[in-house]
């Protein structure tokens, strides 16, 4: 297919000298793309490696629900051309500023409110091209559904924070658009509202995000006109106006919740969870939960440990996500899993070169 | 020899089996040749090598000790689940031990308010079903063998099946794992939330063709069963036409559930066995279906309709109930078997390639199919790119699966060449390892013996399977020149 596209350029030469000269000096590097998502992880305090204009979208098929770009073309630029088809990134990644790439959205694995009902950015990836640690340019995956080639390095890739190599190219799987989207309130307590969202989810309902706070549970639908009506009445409550808007603004973090001076927590747990746990001083801190429960923003001073510890006891994981940098902004690894962790780095990058320290200090 | 990678181990085969009965009761450990035998090959029959023993714990402390036993002793290590995979990943090494996990057969919890079920690996893919059945929930990734297929070798394998674009692969219906690493170490991968800290483990477990660590426990998603479940069947006179009913459905915005292709030979030969009523004069049919709400089928059903007859459908028909629904299907899932009665032996290929592709690969392949003089049936996971062409053969004629091999080996290459990859759901195990050599460049694949060494440096879990040395590379590239350019041209030829 032809592409009306914005800017396209191939820095990926430049890219690869710079890192072979970095791993010939074993300097550090701090990659960039659009700069949005700086907050997210620990700062790299080292020489910049600027992949922002290594842009421009390769292969894009609609029939083939494939999208290839390379990693600093901008996320508007990917989802105006996915929405001028009717398609869409399913993950309905946040983009925090009009610069996010798609590359940083890959690196960070963030996902917004239709990641519990369809799949998180890693779901949908399905190949890259990177640059490892040493310099080398290697392809995983690719533009097919189904690829079981090879270890899935690609998905590897995903949440890595650029750890184990700079993206140069990424593939997604994308979706139609559904036909209708329609949001239900209903004004109930945080128990009522984890159950109700438990009882909907165990219906084949066409449920694609939902969230509760403030004592209301928002439940969004999207599908076909009339499956969308049938489950507005199935499921009651009052329907909300400027739908649409809240959801955006939900994920980019934009609602008065997020406004907030107080460290903001990220937690993922199981979803039926009805307390954390925290002790009595922070009990009652304002939390905001997504996912059917599965996630939860949490506005907290209660020590890093002991948020990190309630998550772990619960099989779960907390993530300082906005606030003062901590020793561990994600949660700590257990021994076993940190030396797998540590021999995967070795394995990329031995010369740890590639944003050292931006996910776990040890890697 | 069959296993390229040579492990020499540190222990003779007499003192392995007693360190073994130490750690395992008597009858759980064989060595004798009759009791070995049943163990020589998966579902590839085509591969066969008999372990110097077998071994079958009961519970993960077993495992734990029998890993750890050999990697003190550098004893190579082949786990296996039901034995069904379709790529010899479970091909025993004729010096080390086949570790089946065939007594790790517990569902131990379903949890309906969380949608998951915490199963040992193995546990059957349709058993997780069939006991979620009674919350109206399910386990979604479907692989034909799903009757006798265990959910560790899935996890192993990544595997599939024809519910796959609408529903994911294993990797995206798993949440949580348990395994045992070649030390013997414990370590639990995923947790109770959606997602976890760290790297993407899971991800890099999953399909890793037990080649980093043994599962020994998984948790899986369960979705609500859709509320209805249609089918149509649509014939055409031209699988050009098919492939491009397959574009149409998907730009009309809809994503069915299931969307299946046969040519001419897959569809008389399944007819002939299962009496679906699939029309015979056509080149393709087209298996199509939608579920969901009830609404939403509906409204499908009918666009879908009006999609295939736009697309140049010569016949299309609804299931009027779930019977016809199930009898439309039975044609389908029972391909493999019909095509089977054909011949003698079939040979089953795994590629997958941009649905676009479509039409110049089967024409490749009916060009390869003259070439060889082998019969080839098409069967298509046409909505996800996932081709099985079956080759038909004769073992017993001399020299016919050498050639039949080499036919698929240029199946592969071809899935290659137009943007594909050389499995799609088999996995590479044995089979494929020289197409491995043509999908990957040695970097890649240096790259994958890095991540393989990040698990297990002795390289004893599973060796010889999945990713090749670099060596059998440029042997294997020495038979393959193209267009004059040496593979690997910086490696020394021997």
């Amino acid at each position: 297919m032809i592409l009306e596209t914005g800017m396209n350029s191939d820095i990926s030469q430049r890219l690869q000298q710079q890192i072979q000269g970095a791993f010939n000096q074993k300097t550090a590097l701090c990659i960039v793309g659009g700069n949005s998502k700086a907050f997210y992880g620990h700062a790299v305090s080292a020489e910049t490696l600027s992949v922002a204009e290594h842009r421009g979208v390769l292969n894009y098929e609609p029939t083939e629900l494939v999208i290839t770009a390379r990693a600093g073309t901008p996320l508007n630029e990917i989802e105006k051309i996915l929405d001028d088809n009717g398609q869409m990134l399913p993950f309905e990644p946040p983009a925090f500023t009009s610069k996010a790439t798609i590359g940083g959205t890959i690196a960070c694995n963030l996902s917004g409110p239709r990641r519990a009902y369809a799949g998180a950015a890693r779901d949908f990836l399905l190949g890259c091209k990177i640059i490892n640690g040493k310099g080398e340019i290697l392809t995983f995956g690719g533009e097919v559904m189904k690829n079981v080639a090879g270890y899935d390095v690609s998905r590897l890739m995903a949440g890595a924070l650029g750890t184990l190599g700079v993206l140069l190219e990424v593939s997604l799987k994308v979706l139609p658009k559904a036909e209708m989207e329609a949001t239900q309130l209903i004004n109930c307590s945080k128990t009522e509202a984890l159950d109700t969202i438990h009882r909907l989810s165990m219906t084949p309902l066409p449920i694609s995000a939902s969230s509760f706070h403030d004592s209301v549970l928002r439940v969004r639908l999207s599908g076909a006109e009339k499956a969308v009506g049938a489950a507005m009445n199935s499921i009651g409550g009052d329907s909300m106006d400027n739908a649409g808007q809240y959801w955006h603004e939900l994920k980019e973090q934009r609602l008065d919740f997020f406004n907030t001076d107080k460290p903001l927590w990220r937690i993922s747990l199981a979803s039926d969870i009805d307390s954390i746990g925290l002790p009595a001083d922070f009990e009652n801190d304002d939390c905001l939960y997504e996912w059917g429960g599965a996630l939860r923003w949490l506005k907290s001073h209660a020590p890093a440990d002991t948020i990190q510890g309630a998550a772990a006891r619960l099989d779960g994981h907390a993530t300082l996500f906005r606030g003062q940098e901590l020793h561990s902004m994600f949660q700590p690894l257990t021994p076993g899993l940190l030396r797998i962790h540590k021999n995967l780095k070795q394995a990329f990058d031995p010369e740890n070169i590639l944003n050292p320290g931006k996910l776990y200090p040890e890697l | 020899m069959l296993n390229s990678e040579k492990v020499e181990s540190m222990i003779d085969s007499a003192g392995l089996v007693d360190a073994l009965r130490r750690i395992v009761p008597g009858d759980s450990v064989l060595c004798e040749q009759e009791d070995l035998k049943p163990y020589e090959c998966d579902g590839l029959s085509a591969y066969r090598a008999i372990p110097l023993v077998v071994v079958l714990p009961d519970n993960t402390g077993q495992v734990q000790k029998i890993l750890s036993l050999c990697h003190q002793y550098h004893v190579p290590v082949v786990a296996r689940g039901a034995g069904t995979g379709l790529s010899g990943g479970a091909l025993p090494h004729e010096k080390g031990v086949l570790l089946s996990l065939a007594k790790f057969k517990n569902i131990i919890d379903i949890d309906p308010k969380r949608r998951i079920a915490r199963v040992q690996p193995g546990v059957r893919n349709l058993s997780i079903s069939e006991a979620a059945d009674q919350f109206g929930l399910y386990y979604a990734p479907d692989p034909s063998s799903q009757i006798a297929c265990t959910i560790g070798g899935n996890v192993a394998e990544n595997s599939g099946g024809v519910h796959c674009l609408k529903y994911g692969l294993t990797v995206h219906n798993i949440q949580q794992i348990k395994i045992i690493t070649i030390e013997g170490e414990i370590l639990t991968i995923g947790g109770s939330g959606l997602d976890s800290a760290g790297y993407d483990l899971l991800a890099l477990m999953t399909g890793s063709e037990g080649m980093l660590g043994v599962i020994v426990e998984v948790t899986v998603k369960l979705l609500p069963k859709p509320e209805r479940a249609q089918v149509l069947l649509a014939a055409f006179d031209d699988v050009v036409k098919a492939g491009e009913a397959v574009g149409n459905i998907i730009a009309a915005g809809i994503i069915p559930a299931g969307l299946e292709m046969m040519d001419r030979l897959a569809i008389s030969a399944a007819e002939d066995f299962v009496h679906a009523g699939y029309p015979l004069d056509a080149e393709a049919i087209l298996l199509c279906e939608l579920d969901g709400t009830n609404e939403e089928v509906s409204e499908h059903v009918l666009k879908v309709r009006e999609v295939l007859k736009h697309s140049g459908a010569t016949e299309v028909r609804t299931a009027k109930d779930d019977n016809e629904r199930l009898i439309f299907w039975k044609g389908r899932k029972a391909a493999f078997p019909a095509v089977g009665r054909l011949s003698p032996d079939y040979y089953c290929m795994d590629g997958t390639i941009p649905r676009k592709q479509l039409p110049k690969v089967l024409e490749s392949i009916a060009a390869l199919s003259r070439e060889y003089d082998l019969s080839v049936a098409n069967v298509f996971h046409a909505g996800d790119g996932n081709l099985h062409p079956l080759i038909l053969y004769d073992a017993n004629t001399p020299g016919e699966l050498e050639r039949t091999e080499e036919f698929g080996g240029k199946i592969l290459e071809l899935c290659i060449a137009v943007g594909g990859t050389i499995t799609g759901e088999h996995g590479v195990g044995m089979e494929k390892i020289n197409q491995m050599c043509v999908q990957f460049n040695s970097l890649e694949l240096s790259q994958f013996h890095a991540v393989k060494s990040a698990f297990d440096p002795l390289g004893l879990l599973n060796p010889g399977k999945a990713v090749p040395t670099l060596h059998r590379c440029a042997e294997f590239g020495a038979m393959h020149v193209h267009k004059g350019e040496l593979p690997f041209p910086e490696l020394e030829r021997f």
